[in-house]
């Protein structure tokens, strides 16, 4: 409990610097917002004294910053000129799309790459070894936005068995009922098999592509750690006491190897939330990242920066999650076992 | 002996390595009898743990058995698959490692992987196995069973694991034990308290077992028979009293005179002559004599040491919203502390009673809570490490480091280690006058002059010492402080770096303040001991008073859990 | 000397891989430093007339939507691409390792105040970061070296934090203040040089990320711009034509993108091997 508290406590400290840093980025932004929030470029210069005032531009800038956290707390993140609605509204409208995609990624990610840094790591030197170690490394290569038009050009229009790369939902059928938000989940609550694999069909492509962007420093951490733990020795001694290899590879090199993959799952879903952005726009896929980069080259910033701190918010809980996770599996860190 | 538990026959290994195939042992031959305790005793590289490796079949991948056999229930375990190799290991046949804190699963229970073993090899339900891991830890006399055996490794002190580790050896009643090592890193009364409880178990229970250790006093202690082992070849193999009242072999007699508990003075310690370093091509003609700074015994200290505390924060509370609770451990207590010029002070103290902390204070590295530290009566105590490391008084006090190689820059040269010191601390000289004094001091330590251009990784563990020693004396100093500085040598080359260190303090006059472990290298060292213990001096003396008549009861338990070779206790009735 | 060349071949040797990276950084910086020169068509030139022609032996990777030689805008671009990653490469390991030294060895509130800059860096998806940044200091290349260089910091100043940390208490930097050695001079003499072989290793990968972001900008319309030849802009040039099957306008940049990161990270692989053997994955 205590380390929870102390975590919890640590986590402060973030998220007031992220809070800051988004700040001073959206202070550093070209173009006057009260310009935008006159809402013309051709408002007189006494309507956007006018405008600057009621937002509080004039203020010295720690008191914009006091305004600008309060405003945060109330749950207010700006208006978005694009939409004409206030982001955070956009965003929570949004965000299911993104986290949809992501999850799926990162599920099809970690499936994928642990065994297989398990089996490399295994019989260093094999076929499935090389496997690893080139999918690996080709993954952290390929560019997110090269490997989707990639299975595009593939599995669209060479074999015809994707569909069209526009989006989450074939734009005639008609949406269920929004629950979660989750077209996967709310069809099968629905009881709509049929809109699930169309649902299924759409998020096929991007997903994969994203997943093979996750995939490779999560196998090559896999194989490194499972290489480094069934070197050590402990491991000598399990052995030397005649354990059967499947316990030893299960219970005790895996799951110490566990620990650095744990880690470095946050590193790859950060790498994700960012990868978001090029992978959205690749499928037309309405999420968070296309609402965000569409704000950015229409010079509307407020969404920019509301994106910013949901991304950044995410990120800080997650790593809370890991760490909890990486407690729950290493009893020195003193959680669970006082 | 009519019959053998294990017979090990001409066995050969060799390595492959980035050099090529290099052989490793060389046609290994010994046998062990049933309830009979076997030491194998050799320097590093001997190929001691490749021996029971290779028996165990649990050598690396890069490892290959050559040649040879070791019979072992009637069956060759050198042609034992792997299958048939795990029935036995753990059940039949055992071992013990060394670092027993890193030979256990971190993140398991301690009593779950005894438990795994027994389950393992005698399949019965969970209450009986718990039952039975239970017993296994009693029999190492470990309190509290049910509490020890849901401990981590993490929450045990190395002593602890080493029992645990010896318990989940024995739980299965194998008929085999090796211990490769099994005290190595341990304090000497650890040290003492498991391996009498190893031989208690191994004899109640009349299991073989083999002690690979390169402490031929603690076999000798320990075990029935001794086989020596050099660079992968078994040089002498003799019950232990024939060993040492006829060592037939050359490298055993060597290997007992370097041995500081079997002599009574640093004169007797092999090698009798230092090696004569200066090499044929010497470029440069023999060192001048470096000018003598002794003066008369019983002059003014060089070194007083007054009330000297320092001490270390535990653990903090990191909440922030709270008070900061501080929980502080005394690592130096109220040390007082006086060496004369050319005196040789000892200061012994197992790991952890702030032997090295002392030394570090007084070496000005680290600043003490309280307390006065006099250089030739001048305090220095008031100026910060940082700031003192550019007076001119730094070049006085110098210091030689425990583990050669982490001492040594990777990037320096051997030339530039023993140069850095005298070109910040001496005035200005031209590059020739700076030669000359490298090259002197390494002359003076023996280290041959073609080494300068060398690298460390280059060097032997012997040869980095030196290059420390010659690093320190560089500056002409007039304290010396050795910090364990052979605790990581094999004990033939720490024989030969304690005879320079005398040498060096005989002919330069350079005090010396000795910090080490082992009460028997401080005795032929030093003309003084101190004793420490937790944080404090328990006991100081002449060094023959400490060491013959203790008065502490702490020195005491020091000097009884030290291993004696059986000569020394021969030597006092003639 | 001759040692160290030994043990060069003998690692090049055992590790035909490092040697076909090696090859391809040769080849990636002759298109940088030469390319220019040699390239058939100029890279910005259109030409209507012969727009949109799969590649053939005129148009070797064929021609965009405007009837520019995608060959020649592909090897030209190489330039670019790789400067703005050397350079923003450079910027951040310069920085970063002396900042993460200084933390490293010093630690107190230099550490704490420096450890949570980097987290607070860290807490930001990479790349957006950079976006945001990119939109923040104007539309540039420079902006782009800038935002690239500040997204690798925290590596750096990570890693040379932890590389000071393992050897501030180690013999020989203690034998360095004993022998008269100040701060400064033990972190410049005694401690950069020793955690410089891991910093290259970062380095080598990190100009891999380095390339694979800048294009990641540039496809989304931020840092160059058209008509630029830049790989990243490139791509999105030819992702409208993907779908109707002409592959070979983003195909052709992508895959010069692909190599030069798969170039990097196999650099990155082979020099720790050589730095540190123990670590090979």
């Amino acid at each position: 409990m205590a380390f929870l508290l102390r975590r919890l406590a640590g986590v402060v400290p973030t998220l007031f610097g992220v809070v800051v840093a988004a700040f001073v980025l959206t202070r550093l932004l070209p173009g006057d917002p009260a310009v935008f929030f006159a809402n013309s470029v051709t408002a007189d210069a006494a309507t956007i004294a006018a405008v600057r005032q009621k937002l509080g531009l004039d203020l010295p800038l720690w008191q914009q910053f006091l305004v600008y956290a309060g405003q945060l707390l109330r749950g207010d993140l700006g208006q978005s000129v694009g939409t004409g609605q206030p982001v955070a509204t956009d965003l929570l409208r949004l965000l299911p799309a993104s986290a949809e995609l992501t999850l799926v990624a990162f599920a099809l990610a970690i499936l994928v790459a642990v065994p297989l840094g398990v089996a490399a790591a295994l019989r260093p030197g094999s076929v499935i070894d090389h496997a690893c170690r080139l999918l690996s490394t080709a993954g952290v290569s390929l560019p997110t936005f090269v490997s989707g038009l990639l299975l595009i050009y593939i599995f669209y229009y060479q074999l015809g068995t994707a569909p069209e790369p526009i989006g989450r939902i074939d734009p005639f059928a008609i949406p269920p009922p929004g629950i979660t938000g989750f077209l996967l989940i709310d069809t099968l609550l629905a009881g709509d098999t049929e809109g699930f694999a169309a649902a299924a069909r759409q998020i096929v492509l991007p997903a994969v592509t994203m997943a093979l962007f996750a995939l490779a420093p999560l196998a090559r951490m896999t194989r490194a750690s499972m290489l480094g733990v069934l070197g050590s020795e402990f491991i000598r001694t399990a052995r030397a006491n005649g354990l059967r290899r499947r316990k030893i590879i299960v219970s005790y090199a895996l799951r110490n190897a566990l620990l650095p993959i744990v880690t470095t799952l946050g590193m790859v879903f950060s790498n994700m939330l960012g990868a978001n952005v090029l992978v959205e726009r690749v499928f037309a896929w309405p999420g968070i990242g296309s609402y965000a980069l569409d704000s950015l080259i229409s010079l509307d910033y407020a969404p920019v920066q509301g994106f910013m701190l949901l991304m950044a918010t995410i990120f800080v809980l997650v790593n809370l999650v890991i760490d909890l996770l990486y407690a729950v599996i290493d009893p020195r860190t003193g959680l669970f076992h006082a | 002996m009519s019959e053998t538990l294990l017979s090990v026959r001409d066995l050969s290994v060799e390595f492959r390595t980035r050099h090529g195939i290099v052989p490793v042992l060389r046609g290994i031959s010994f046998d062990l009898a049933p309830g009979e305790m076997l030491g194998i005793v050799g320097e590093s590289g001997s190929g001691k743990s490749v021996t029971a490796y290779s028996v165990m079949g649990l050598l690396e991948a890069s490892a290959r058995v050559t040649g040879g056999q070791a019979l072992f229930g009637g069956r060759d375990l050198l042609r034992l698959g792997q299958g048939a190799l795990n029935q036995l290991r753990g059940a039949e046949m055992s071992i013990v490692f060394q670092n027993p804190r890193t030979a256990l699963n971190p993140i398991r229970p301690v009593g779950a992987q005894i438990a795994d073993v027994i389950a393992r090899h005698d399949p019965a339900p969970a209450a009986i196995i718990e039952a039975r891991v239970l017993e296994a830890l009693r029999q190492m006399r470990i309190a509290e069973p049910e509490r020890r055996a849901s401990a981590y490794p993490f929450e045990l002190s190395g002593g602890m694991c080493q029992r645990i580790g010896i318990a989940m050896a024995l739980a299965c009643s194998p008929k085999l034990l090796i211990a490769d090592e099994p005290t190595t890193g341990l304090d000497v009364t650890t040290q003492a308290a498991v391996m009498d409880l190893f031989r208690d178990a191994v004899r109640a229970r009349g299991v073989g077992s083999v002690l690979i250790t390169h402490d031929l006093a603690l076999a000798s202690e320990y075990c029935d028979r001794i086989v020596v082992m050099q660079t992968g070849q078994v040089v002498e193999d003799a019950p232990v009293a024939a060993l040492f009242a006829r060592p037939r072999h050359a490298y055993t007699r060597k290997l007992l005179r370097s041995t500081p508990s079997s002599v009574d003075s640093i004169e007797a310690l092999a090698p009798d002559e230092e090696p004569v370093a200066p090499s044929a091509t010497l470029p440069f003609p023999a060192p001048a004599p470096l000018p003598t700074q002794a003066p008369a015994p019983g002059g003014p200290p060089v070194l007083e040491v007054r009330g000297l505390c320092k001490s270390y924060v535990h653990s903090r509370s990191r909440a922030f919203w709270r008070r900061r609770e501080v929980a502080r451990l005394q690592a130096v207590a109220d040390v007082d502390l006086v060496i004369h010029p050319g005196e040789a002070v000892g200061l012994v103290g197992e790991s952890g009673c702030g032997k090295s902390t002392l030394s570090r204070m007084i070496s000005r590295l680290i600043q003490p809570d309280a307390g006065e530290v006099l250089l030739d009566g001048a305090p220095i105590h008031g100026i910060a490490p940082g700031r003192f490391a550019r007076l001119p008084q730094r070049r006085q006090i110098q210091m030689v480091f425990q583990d050669p190689t982490e001492s040594l820059n990777p990037r320096f040269s051997v030339f530039d280690a023993i140069a850095d010191p005298v070109t910040q601390l001496l005035p200005r000289q031209g590059a020739a006058a700076l030669r000359a004094r490298v090259e002197q001091a390494a002359l003076q330590v023996g280290l041959p002059l073609e080494l300068l251009n060398r690298y460390p990784h280059q060097l032997s563990g012997g040869q980095k010492a030196r290059v420390g020693i010659a690093r320190a004396m560089a500056v002409e100093p007039r304290l010396l402080v050795l910090d364990e500085p052979t605790s990581a040598l094999d004990v033939s080359v720490q024989a030969v770096v304690l005879k320079l260190l005398t040498r060096l303090r005989r002919q330069q006059g350079v005090a010396q303040l000795f910090v080490s472990h082992d009460l028997n290298v401080v005795r032929l060292l030093c003309d003084r001991i101190l004793v420490m213990h937790k944080g404090r001096v328990v006991e100081s003396g002449p060094a023959e008073q400490v060491f013959n008549r203790p008065a502490h009861a702490y020195t005491r338990s020091l000097l009884a859990a030290i291993p004696r070779l059986p000569q020394l206790q021969e030597a006092a009735t003639p | 000397m001759r040692e160290k060349l030994a043990l060069l071949r003998y690692i090049l040797a055992g590790n035909p891989v490092t040697l076909l990276a090696l090859a391809m950084l040769v080849l990636l910086l002759g298109c940088a430093i030469l390319g220019p020169a040699l390239v058939p068509y100029d890279p910005i030139a259109t030409n209507t007339a012969s727009a949109l022609q799969p590649p053939s032996a005129t148009h070797w990777f064929g021609t965009d939507q405007l009837g520019r030689d995608v060959f020649s805008r592909v090897v030209v671009a190489a330039r670019l691409d790789l400067a703005i990653a050397f350079a923003a490469v450079l910027l951040s390991m310069a920085v970063g390792s002396v900042f993460g030294a200084a933390m490293g060895y010093f630690r107190g509130w230099l550490d704490t105040a420096g450890s949570r800059g980097t987290d607070v860096l860290m807490a930001f998806p990479l790349f957006v970061l950079a976006m945001a940044m990119v939109a923040a200091l104007g539309n540039s290349v420079s902006s782009v070296v800038y935002a690239t260089a500040v997204i690798n910091l925290p590596f750096y100043i990570r890693l040379a934090r932890a590389e000071t940390s393992i050897r501030r208490d180690m013999g020989y930097i203690e034998a360095a203040r004993v022998g008269g050695s100040g701060h400064a001079r033990i972190l410049r003499v005694f401690l950069l040089p020793n955690i410089l072989p891991a910093l290259v290793v970062q380095a080598s990968v990190n100009l891999g990320w380095a390339v694979l972001n800048t294009a990641g900008l540039s496809f989304i319309g931020l840092g160059v711009r058209a008509p630029t030849p830049e790989w990243g802009i490139m791509v999105a040039e030819g992702a409208q034509f993907i779908v109707s099957g002409r592959w070979w306008i983003a195909a052709f940049p992508g895959a010069a993108l692909m190599l030069a990161v798969f170039c990097f990270n196999l650099l990155g692989d082979g020099l720790r091997d050589i730095v540190d053997p123990r670590s090979r994955t």
